[in-house]
């Protein structure tokens, strides 16, 4: 007889970021009763990690902008095949969210008559991003965290969810562990709202904690949830690559939204030598403008250092491969160089960019104010998740709400920065209220005790496979390095087929995995438990790359490498099939209506 | 054409390869590390000995050590970038973040000791029962803003008042300052103060631009702000250099001091009701 202890919430929340918290948040203010549970302490998810800011269009630094130039960035920065509807709530919605932020004791930066400052990013036509320095995400999670501990919400920390539970049709509630004893945990409730957050553990090269194994992905996938657009992998421009251990660690956008350039070994800022056609009217053709832009010259364009990431990324890694790149494989970004210009350049990068000083300064010895760093692209963010309607954010199972990264939609091909915070903003909002709207409505919920004791002896195999077997953390390296090098940045057909070949191996090895020692916080067990969901998520990605013939935002084919109109009006949808294999299919993107289209034409000019 | 030409054709794409040449042109070395192992408090500092290269900090040496020799060894850790304030650990007796501690930054003959935090109960190996700090922040009195200053529902504030409160608002919660307090470390006055990292956290709200709520009472009576010697071992171990002492307890000692044993100003608080709080940080 398995033993673990049974919780009932009508609202229960799957993680604690800052879509998870938002989420719990407006659950709980409609008088739900709401847990969440997290697989770290509270205030540790990767929302604390965000640095450059949030999105949204106050209009605060140029009045010019409005939801409308915003949904029609977004949806350029995400090639058209983003979930339009979505585009145009995020837009619409984006500032009160900021604004009740800042009502909840957020404080951001300043404009010089006392409003939320906004700063540049790439793809985004004016200042948007409200920030606080380059530690917006810290800001934001602790005041999301501060303001939801006085709001009746239970939450379960260092809690990990094995599965998603169903009763019949619809969610029933989740099983879980806790870390600290290893104890089972059985949550019944009538609406779940996954917020997990990203896949970045499936890759060498990232800017993700370990926390980010796709949790929310597959549990909804195994629940019989669809995905979406899995992809589109975002591999951000600007990661840390020297000394080795800190390889991934994120640079923030916000660097070069100040001022900051991308140069090659050759001094050379090799971003003016390709600027996409759809972005050359809005794109500065001399560094003198570039730099006025970054200053606040309205009348200047952008500097192609902010064009979108999938790009600049790309530039990257044609400056490494051509021979350009600096002594440790990547290229320079300077913002040093600014003291040509500003008086006290150094304290105002001080002021800034403080944790990208403090940053460098510890981890690899360089002073960014005086010299350049180096860079490189690093595993950063999925654009594609979980299938959800646009304004519930519910999935394809009746009571599976996501919101946040692991929700599929708002980005499209590629994500804009600064759009992450103000998403999890504006649908962990709508995800909660919605989910807490469906709690409310739904009979008590009946849980299948077979599916539970499956999901409870399925998690102890690690300690009763035959002794000799691998360790968790071989076979998860194994995984990484297929997925880096066979689906990264640049794919082709051959090299993804390998891929499949290479997890279908793995699959094998993970079931055979051994760990020492027992259920007490054991980290190598919480290892081999991850791998079930890297596992999924690796084949989604992969699958759903194979079938996308074409390049376009963060998904680049070495073998069709030009945009085809005819994969513009599709999403890829992976699910599971009946016989419990991957099953992926196209599903035609709806036509945008016309008052949304004719926003799009008039923004192209 | 707008895509850039970055096709390859080779089986590792160009970024990738160049990233791992560069493990190969690194500094190798071996170093021994001690590390604490048990649960429950019962249990000793065990050796490993593992191949370290330039720049390494000490959460990839254990990190190293948990995936090549000790799966089960149990350590907190997320990102890895002094941002989160997960990894804490007393690294050569001294309170750190293991993510942001290099290992070239410590003598090179000898063992790098990594052991738990003291200051709360101990569970598996590196990893404590850091939950008590968690209990604490619901008890103080949240943030209560003044009313907005413009129709639309939003707030005028002077970016010289966000710059002031920021030395408070960028801690990162590692609770390393709690772990070296000798009131709740030693004395194990948990009950009665709520640590440096509380106070901070109070400093913050009491300095918010836009708050309105007095916590000087509770300050006194129910966080024991008085049991604080100004000793400034919580300042000195800070990963974020934030002056915890003298930036945030000492102005809040100040304004107990002023409310409790000041004749004078409970004079004029007699004649002139309660003080009303303003967004200066010295009251």
């Amino acid at each position: 007889m398995l033993e673990y202890q049974a919780v009932d919430h009508d609202v229960l929340v799957i993680g604690a970021g800052g879509a998870g918290l938002r989420a719990a948040i407006e659950a709980a203010a409609s008088g739900v009763s709401v847990g969440v549970v997290c697989k770290s302490l509270l205030g540790k998810a990767h929302t604390v990690m965000a640095e450059g800011g949030v999105a949204a269009a106050l209009g605060n630094v140029d009045d010019r902008d409005s939801w409308r130039v915003h949904f029609a960035d977004t949806m350029r920065g995400g090639q058209y095949v983003n979930n339009w509807r979505m585009a145009e709530l995020h837009a619409k919605e984006a500032p009160a969210r900021v604004r009740e932020l800042e009502a909840w004791g957020a404080l951001f930066d300043r404009t010089a008559d006392g409003r939320i400052l906004q700063r540049n990013f790439g793809g985004h036509r004016y200042p948007r991003l409200a920030h606080v320095g380059d530690r917006t995400g810290l800001e934001m999670i602790r005041t999301l965290q501060d303001h939801g501990i006085h709001r009746g919400i239970d939450v379960h920390m260092e809690c990990t969810v094995l599965t998603l539970l169903r009763d019949g049709d619809r969610i029933a509630g989740a099983f879980a562990y806790d870390r600290e004893r290893g104890r089972f945990r059985l949550f019944r409730a009538r609406a779940v709202i996954v917020a997990t957050g990203g896949i970045g553990r499936a890759y060498s090269i990232t800017s993700n904690s370990w926390e980010y194994t796709g949790d929310g992905h597959a549990l909804a996938y195994l629940a019989g949830a669809a995905l979406q657009d899995m992809e589109f992998v975002q591999f951000h421009p600007t990661g840390m690559i020297w000394p080795p251990s800190v390889r991934g660690i994120l640079v923030t956008e916000g660097v070069r939204g100040e001022g900051g350039v991308l140069r090659n070994r050759d001094g050379k800022r090799f971003m003016f030598d390709n600027v996409p056609d759809n972005y050359k009217p809005q794109t500065a053709d001399s560094e003198e403008e570039g730099w006025r832009y970054t200053q606040g010259d309205k009348d200047a364009r952008r500097p192609p250092e902010l064009l979108t990431r999938d790009h600049v990324a790309r530039m990257i890694v044609r400056e490494v491969k051509e021979g350009r790149g600096s002594p440790h494989g990547g290229v320079y970004l300077d913002i040093s160089w600014i003291k040509e210009r500003l008086p006290n350049a150094a304290e105002h990068i001080r002021r800034k960019l403080p944790s990208m000083y403090h940053q460098f300064m510890q981890l690899a010895g360089i002073d960014i104010t005086k010299e350049a760093m180096e860079i490189g692209p690093t595993t950063h963010y999925i654009m594609g998740g979980i299938r959800v309607d646009g304004d519930s954010q519910m999935s394809t199972v009746a009571g599976l709400f996501a919101c946040g990264e692991c929700a599929a939609g708002l980005h499209g091909a590629n994500r804009l920065g600064g759009n992450s915070l103000s998403d999890l903003l504006v649908f962990g909002q709508r995800a909660g209220a919605y989910a807490a709207r469906y709690a409310r409505e739904q009979p008590p919920v009946h849980v299948d005790a077979g599916e539970v004791d499956d999901a409870a002896r399925r998690a102890l195999a690690p300690f009763e496979n035959p002794a000799g077997g691998e360790g968790p953390y071989q076979v998860q390296e194994s995984l990484q390095t297929t997925m880096q090098n066979h689906v990264g940045i640049v794919r082709t057909q051959h090299e993804m087929e390998r891929a499949l070949t290479e997890l279908e191996a793995l699959r094998r090895r993970a079931e055979r995995v051994v760990v020492p020692g027992n259920r007490e916080f054991n980290p190598g067990w919480h290892t081999a438990l991850d791998l079930r969901h890297l596992l999924i998520v690796s084949e989604a990605i992969t699958r759903s790359a194979l079938a996308r013939r074409e390049s376009r935002g963060g998904h680049f084919r070495d073998d069709y490498p030009e945009k085809d109109p005819a994969f513009g009006t599709i999403n890829f949808v992976t699910r599971r099939g009946a016989g419990g294999a991957m099953e992926l299919e196209p599903a035609p993107i709806p036509p945008v209506p016309a008052e949304l289209e004719s926003i799009i034409k008039e923004m192209q000019t | 054409m707008s895509a850039p030409d970055i096709r390859d054709g080779g089986a590792v794409d160009a970024y990738t390869a160049a990233q791992t040449a560069q493990d190969a042109a690194v500094g190798h070395q071996s170093r021994n590390f001690r590390l604490w192992r048990g649960a429950d408090g019962v249990g000793e500092l065990r050796d490993y000995t593992t191949e370290t290269n330039d720049g390494m900090v000490v959460l990839d040496a254990v990190q190293q050590i948990q995936a090549e020799q000790a799966n089960d060894l149990a350590v907190r850790w997320n990102c890895k970038a002094g941002k989160c304030g997960s990894c804490s650990a007393e690294i050569n007796g001294k309170p750190k973040l293991m993510c942001m501690t290099r290992l070239d930054d410590l003598p090179l003959g000898e063992p790098v000791t990594v052991e738990p935090m003291r200051a709360f109960p101990h569970v598996r190996d590196l990893v404590t029962d850091v939950s008590w700090n968690f209990r604490v922040k619901p008890r103080i009195t949240p943030f209560t803003p003044r009313a907005p200053d413009a129709p639309d529902g939003t707030w005028r504030i002077d970016q010289h008042d966000v710059d002031r409160v920021q030395e408070f608002r960028k801690c990162i919660e590692c609770f390393l300052c709690q772990d070296v307090c000798h009131v709740l470390r030693d004395h194990h006055l948990h009950e009665e103060f709520v640590g440096p990292r509380y106070l901070v956290y109070a400093a913050a709200l009491e300095m918010h631009p836009l708050d309105t709520a007095d916590r000087t009472t509770e300050l006194k009576e129910q966080f024991g702000i008085g049991y604080c010697n100004i000793t400034k071992c919580c300042t000195a171990v800070c990963p974020e250099h934030i002056t915890i002492t003298d930036n945030a307890i000492i102005p809040l000692k100040e304004r107990v001091v002023d409310r409790y044993y000041d004749p004078l100003a409970a004079l004029v608080r007699l004649v002139r009701g309660p003080r009303r709080k303003t967004g200066d940080g010295n009251g």
